[in-house]
């Protein structure tokens, strides 16, 4: 029978399954970070449990961490505490940490891929919803709760239900100032912020092959906002050279027999999906949303739509609710529109293609006085390569603000905050009210589009920009 | 966890769409390392004007002490967005037992099911006419049969819910309880695939 790259991953993990209810699926990979851990490690210490295979699970510290003097200790209390609980509860259940201060440290969906750790076939969970990411190798893999997070490390297992399957096809060439994030943002705008609800998605089309392993880890990170529980992409000879020789990928025979093993990992021909999609590449331009959700996105050169074009009245009202959050009104353009804040990080867009991709705009440029540009790398890894090309001093040229890894200004968390009413075009994942801050305004967009808008200082087509790209 | 069966209860009802659970509980929030105390910032920067407890925002349903109840009623995909497990704990240390919505995004309904918080899927009919009801009217959900009824009306639907995940509602057991139970076939299963 054919089978999906999913179904047979997903075969290949079931332990058992119960009649009339869930498989009990195994997991290859557990990546823990300091906020949606402490409690499932009490939950397995008052169960008097220990962490049943610690081998699988690896740990960082990037949502909480601060991304200035992160050799200092950590200003806020509670942040402090929280990061240290890591690190006691990493010691006493055996758990390899890349904590603050390690130079594997980083976001926990850069760090797995840029260590060769995600690999194609796996099984991976974390407690966080854009585990989504890792998916771009060919992996199952899928955000968690906490509870869920106790179970993996009381069990190495979860209890899940099949999901159904959904293909996207990207077909054709990428127009010029359109990439990968442009692609994701245009499929949510499309199908909406709950269109992939209760899916898996893999994404297929001559335009996701010619893609970088960058390039579609952005895609399969945003599954999650159109409410994919993950998203993935069949492993090819871009994946095989991505992840060669990488620290923990696997070497020499074992390395010939694994991706011998991965070739085999594609959708066969006529296995069924329950929803596919197709798009042409051709009709998809850089993309930017006004509004609280990743599905309100338009082309950048387009127009908020009007409220009278929606028939259904909850739609409208949304949208309104939306539109008076972000100062907004329907039918105005954003190009041209001030902007306060670029961003430019988090586990969508921080890895070191997209800061190339940055530097390739802003070279020789200066930023407008008018916006603060923050720059945060993904990864200490990634810092690193910034330095060893020199891309940290066209940065610096350029007036950017170049932090330290972590999660940053993408979920206001930590430090790093966008004030009340300020706009920020930001290369994250999430427009959320509140999401950068409270009471902050957030356009999502690629990192052209951030970079192209930081050199002016408002919203920018960065086709009109530059012929260079 | 506690069991399930049978609620009857008023409802307070928030009719927006695609509440995040970065609205449920802002990740400001999330610095806690134990489960406890997250309902007094339920829905935080919608209950209050910058911040401020004593700045309650009068129009925020939760201020509204005609709207109480043990079953918050919302807008179609609830509870859409980050992973964080907090939502969930946030929802029923304020004292909720149910979440009713046309529509719930997968992590968040398996969270609240396994902290015995009961998400209910209705059809967009019913919860249009569940939220015309006056502030007075109860809704009972009883999980045993799979229905929400609108009391005092002859209104009532029928919801889905996996048959195991009601099992460990009903008896208040959880996933890890059974996971716990099966680790020689967990064992077996790591042993063949080498």
């Amino acid at each position: 029978m054919s089978k999906t790259l999913f179904d047979k991953i997903w075969d290949r993990h079931v332990v058992k399954t119960i009649p009339n209810g869930p498989s009990v699926l195994y997991i290859d990979k557990h990546f823990i970070h300091e906020v949606t851990s402490p409690q499932a490690f009490r939950g397995i210490e008052n169960r008097g449990v220990s962490v049943f295979r610690p081998k699988q699970v690896v740990a960082t510290a990037d949502h909480n961490v601060p991304t200035i003097n992160q050799h200092l200790p950590i200003r806020d209390e509670l942040s402090r505490h929280q990061v240290s609980k890591l690190a006691e509860n990493c010691a006493n259940h055996n758990i390899e940490l890349y904590g603050l201060g390690h130079p594997f440290q980083g976001i926990v969906h850069v760090i797995g891929p840029e260590l060769g750790i995600t690999q194609p076939g796996m099984t991976i969970v974390c407690g966080d919803s854009h585990t989504s990411t890792h998916g771009a190798f060919g992996s199952i893999a899928f955000g968690i709760g906490t509870s869920e997070v106790e179970m993996v490390f009381a069990s190495q297992c979860l209890l899940q239900s099949k999901p159904k399957q959904m293909r996207i096809n990207i077909d054709g060439k990428l127009g010029r100032g359109v990439v990968s994030k442009d692609i994701i943002l245009y499929i949510i705008s499309k199908i909406s912020a709950s269109g992939a609800t209760g899916y898996f998605v893999e994404y297929a089309g001559s335009a996701i092959r010619e893609l970088s392993m960058e390039a579609r880890m952005t895609i399969c990170n945003m599954s999650i906002e159109m409410g994919a529980r993950g998203g993935m992409i069949a492993p090819d000879e871009t994946t095989f050279n991505y992840m060669k020789g990488r620290l923990f990928a696997p070497k020499g025979d074992e390395w010939e027999r694994k991706v011998a093993e991965w070739k085999k990992l594609c959708t066969d021909d006529y296995a069924k999906f329950d929803t596919e999609l197709n798009i042409k590449a051709a009709d998809i331009e850089p993309m930017i949303t006004y509004g609280t959700n990743p599905g309100l996105g338009i082309p950048i050169v387009g127009a908020i739509p009007q409220t009278e074009a929606i028939p259904d009245e909850n739609e409208r009202r949304n949208l309104l609710k939306a539109l008076e959050y972000m100062g907004l009104q329907p039918g105005r353009k954003l190009l041209g529109m001030p902007v306060q804040h670029i961003f430019i990080g988090s586990c969508t867009n921080s890895r070191i293609e997209d800061l190339r991709m940055v530097a390739g705009i802003v070279k020789g440029r200066k930023k407008s006085s008018d916006v603060e540009v923050m720059i945060v790398p993904g990864s200490q890894q990634v810092a690193e390569q910034v330095r060893k090309e020199g891309l940290d001093r066209i940065f610096e040229e350029a007036g950017f603000e170049i932090r330290q890894a972590g999660c940053s200004a993408c979920l206001g968390m930590n430090e790093d905050k966008i004030p009340a009413g300020h706009y920020c075009i930001s290369t994250s994942n999430r427009n959320f009210e509140g999401r950068q801050g409270a009471g902050a305004r957030t356009l999502l967009a690629s990192p052209l589009t951030a970079a192209a808008s930081a050199i002016t200082g408002v919203v920018t087509d960065v086709r009109e920009l530059t012929k260079e790209i | 966890m506690k069991a399930f069966t049978v609620l009857t209860s008023t409802f307070v009802p928030l009719p927006v769409e695609n509440i995040d659970t970065d609205q449920i509980i802002p990740a400001r929030f999330l610095k806690a390392t134990t489960k406890e105390g997250f309902g007094k910032n339920l829905f935080r920067d919608w209950r209050y004007v910058n911040n401020d407890e004593a700045k309650p925002k009068p129009d925020f349903v939760l201020n509204q002490p005609q709207y109480r109840g043990e079953i918050l009623v919302a807008g179609k995909n609830f509870g859409c967005g980050s992973s964080r497990e907090h939502a969930a704990w946030s929802i029923l240390d304020y004292g909720f037992r149910a979440v009713v919505s046309s529509f719930f995004a997968d992590i968040f309904k398996n969270n609240a099911l396994n902290n015995g918080v009961l998400p209910v899927q209705v059809s967009d009919e019913f919860l249009a006419e569940i939220f015309k009801q006056p502030n007075d009217s109860t809704l009972t959900i009883d999980l045993e049969k799979q229905t929400i009824s609108i009391d005092g009306t002859a209104k009532k639907e029928y919801f889905e819910i996996n048959e195991y995940k009601k099992t460990c509602l009903l008896n208040g057991y959880d996933d890890i309880d059974f996971l716990l139970s099966i680790k020689d076939d967990i064992v077996q299963y790591e042993e063949a695939r080498k």
